[in-house]
């Protein structure tokens, strides 16, 4: 009999759900709307009603994320932290720490050899080093998110606020003083950079990092990151629904102990 | 032997003596009785009692105030600083309503500055406490200046200080120190059967009883208590929470916002508090073989603050308590804009991850608004251990 387990992530932007057999059986994402309890539900109910299963063909259910403590089919809460480790771990044996650069919130995660957390770090507060930094950047050179992703090598524009809201109008002044947009942007990936690795190195992280959330996509800020760390960067296609696969992956583990004491 | 209390039924007499230790100040001041406000566990409060009066602390940890002192102070100060000023300003602490004297002490730069202001609305009395505890002139300089605030204290009031009634304030801060001591004890014992609001809740009450016999009473009633109920298994604790002590900034009602995180669904049990006005306070008596001015000035010099540099004393306190109190982990509580704290706050890391117990910081201030932040960042660090 294959265990099956799922994990729903119930994030502040959108949820995320996984259906966990060994390998990924199924994924969804869905936006989180004004009731998080009960878009966590419907993914879950999605995600059964595609593969022709029911509620009681699922050994477990784990809920992680900020809204983890509303979602009542839970079996189990786990704070994001630890699977977010566990899913980068599934994802990536080989990789020994965690980056997490999401819209709202980055984190950096230490792993030890066996996924398990070693040290974290979380930054939920300051905008600048999240994916708002570069939202806001996006509307004031007025391009795309997308438009980070293709810039290639060149002059780099350093901004020096350390504060996202005074950077945003040193980058006013900067455009007025004839700055290049590209300069500029170069300039803001810069700073998240260094943000990002001040992170990871007050963790103590050793590579290869897996790099997770809404900016990993980003190819210049990568390599920026390698650069700056020295560490091997690397990311997965799954990598978005990393937190709701870890909890997944969580609930398979606690399944096969109860399994174990009951046997 | 009269029967005990159960430990519930004090614990609840506890919480509802706490609302009326205001009153108690109004009375006390209506009886003339001097009343000396006070910021910080530097204050020796031997002297305070030895004048016969009672001495309140001022130091506050109400978001309330704060606009208002944004007034005078610069915003990003730390938020105790603030808070404790607001208060005075708008007069709206009964403590510092009532108090006739405030002493201070340079501590931190923020804390000084904000005593010079604070002297506009109320005598403020600072002492110069040296930036070191160790060697002969930075003793020298405490002693003096213990001698130097009563020497204020007598003009100020016209009573003198006899070393007899010095000597019987030893005795009782000492007796309280112990009776204190043997309560934050019982939270050795595995599952604790305490949570830690109630090991606050137990500090502060003696905190505000003004040394009262009646108050110790119970508080060695309580211990007793809950040392038998343990004993008969009545026990009322969940077992496999993570033991957690906390240290760093002091802590008051806006920072139970972290213990309740800590402890939220079972997760973990905070056991000990090395922060101001707890174990860090409780632990070190003063001599009572020695010559009283000189035994209380030595005692409170060797407070281990981050104010102080260095500060090796935390360390050791630290490596102390987590083995006493056979400790999982450790939350470094630090406010915003605290320099002392959080520089220390990496070598709190590095002495903590050499004895191999895991440690995270927390910055947070006094608004209510990053429980949900602090409950992951919790939950993770017990997932963690
Ligand atoms: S932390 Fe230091 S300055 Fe603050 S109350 Fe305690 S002893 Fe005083
Ligand atoms: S918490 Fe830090 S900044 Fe605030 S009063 Fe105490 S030592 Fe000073």
């Amino acid at each position: 009999m294959t265990t099956i387990t799922a994990g729903v992530d119930i994030g502040s932007t959108g949820v995320k759900a996984v259906l966990f057999d060994g390998s990924i059986l199924a994924r969804s994402v869905l936006p989180t709307g004004w009731s998080p309890a009960e878009t966590g539900e419907r993914a879950l109910a999605d995600l059964l009603l595609e593969r022709g299963l029911r509620r009681t063909d699922l050994a477990r259910v784990t809920a992680t994320g900020y809204g983890r403590k509303i979602f009542r089919e839970a079996d189990d809460i786990i704070t994001e932290i630890t699977c977010h480790a566990a899913g980068a771990f599934f994802l990536e044996p080989e990789a020994r720490s965690v980056l997490d650069l999401g819209g709202q919130d980055s984190k950096a995660i230490a792993l030890g050899g066996d996924g398990s957390v070693v040290d974290f770090l979380m930054n939920d507060k300051c905008a600048a080093g999240t994916g708002r930094f570069l939202t806001m950047t996006a509307n004031l050179l007025e391009v795309d998110l997308r438009w980070f992703d293709a810039l290639g090598e060149g002059e780099t524009h350093l901004i020096s606020s350390m504060c996202a809201v005074f950077a945003e109008s040193e980058m006013v002044g900067l455009l007025a003083s004839g700055v290049a947009k590209e300069a500029l942007a170069r300039g803001v990936l810069d700073s998240i950079t260094s943000r990002s690795a001040g992170m990871l190195q007050r963790v103590a992280a050793r590579g290869p990092v897996l790099f997770t959330g809404g900016l990993a996509r980003c190819a210049p800020l990568r390599r920026m990151l390698e650069r700056k760390t020295g560490l091997e960067f690397r990311s997965s296609e799954h990598s978005q629904t990393a937190g709701a696969l870890g909890a997944a992956v969580l609930g398979a583990m606690k399944a096969r102990v109860r399994r174990a004491i009951v046997v | 032997m009269a029967t005990l209390r159960s430990s519930r039924v004090l614990l609840d007499h506890i919480a509802d003596e706490s609302p009326a230790a205001p009153v108690r100040v109004k009375e006390a001041k209506e009886r003339g009785v001097p009343v000396v406000g006070t910021f910080c566990v530097f204050t020796p409060w031997e002297l305070v009692r030895a004048i016969g009066g009672v001495s309140v602390s001022l130091c506050s940890t109400s978001e309330k105030p704060i606009a208002a002192a944004e007034a005078h102070l610069p915003r990003n100060l730390c938020p105790l600083i603030k808070a404790s000023y607001g208060f005075a300003l708008t007069d709206t602490c009964p403590y510092f309503h009532f108090c006739d004297i405030v002493i201070g002490e340079t501590t931190c730069d923020g804390k000084k500055k904000m005593y010079e202001y604070l002297n506009r609305l109320r005598p403020v009395h600072v002492m110069q406490l040296p930036q070191t505890t160790e060697g002969e002139t930075a003793r020298a300089l405490w002693r003096a200046e213990t001698k130097r605030l009563k020497d204020v204290l007598e003009s100020f009031y016209g009573r003198t200080i006899t070393d007899d009634a010095l000597r019987e304030a030893i005795r009782l801060k000492n007796r309280e120190r112990r009776v204190l001591n043997r309560f934050f004890a019982v939270a050795r014992l595995d599952p604790s059967p305490l949570t830690g609001l109630e090991i606050l809740a137990v500090s502060d009450y003696l905190k505000y009883s003004m040394a009262s016999e009646e108050a110790l009473s119970v508080v060695e009633e309580l211990t007793a208590a809950l040392e038998e109920e343990r004993r008969l298994g009545k026990g009322r604790e969940a077992e496999g929470r993570k033991r957690i002590l906390i240290t760093g900034c002091p802590l008051g009602k806006s920072l139970h916002k972290v213990i309740r995180a800590v402890e939220e669904q079972g997760g973990g049990a905070v056991v000990a508090f090395e922060n101001c006005g707890n174990l860090k306070s409780s632990s070190d008596l003063v001599d009572e073989s020695c010559p009283p001015m000189e035994a209380i000035a030595d005692r409170y010099l060797r407070i281990p603050c981050s104010c102080m540099s260095p500060n090796p004393r935390r360390l050791e306190f630290l490596s102390r308590f987590c083995g006493e109190y056979a400790v999982d982990g450790v939350v470094d509580v630090i406010l915003q804009a605290c320099h002392t704290y959080s520089v220390e706050s990496f070598s709190v890391r590095e002495h903590l991850k050499a004895l191999g117990i895991p440690y995270i910081a927390v910055e947070t201030d006094y608004s209510q608004g990053d429980e949900g932040q602090l409950s992951t960042r919790m939950n993770a660090f017990l997932e963690m251990i």
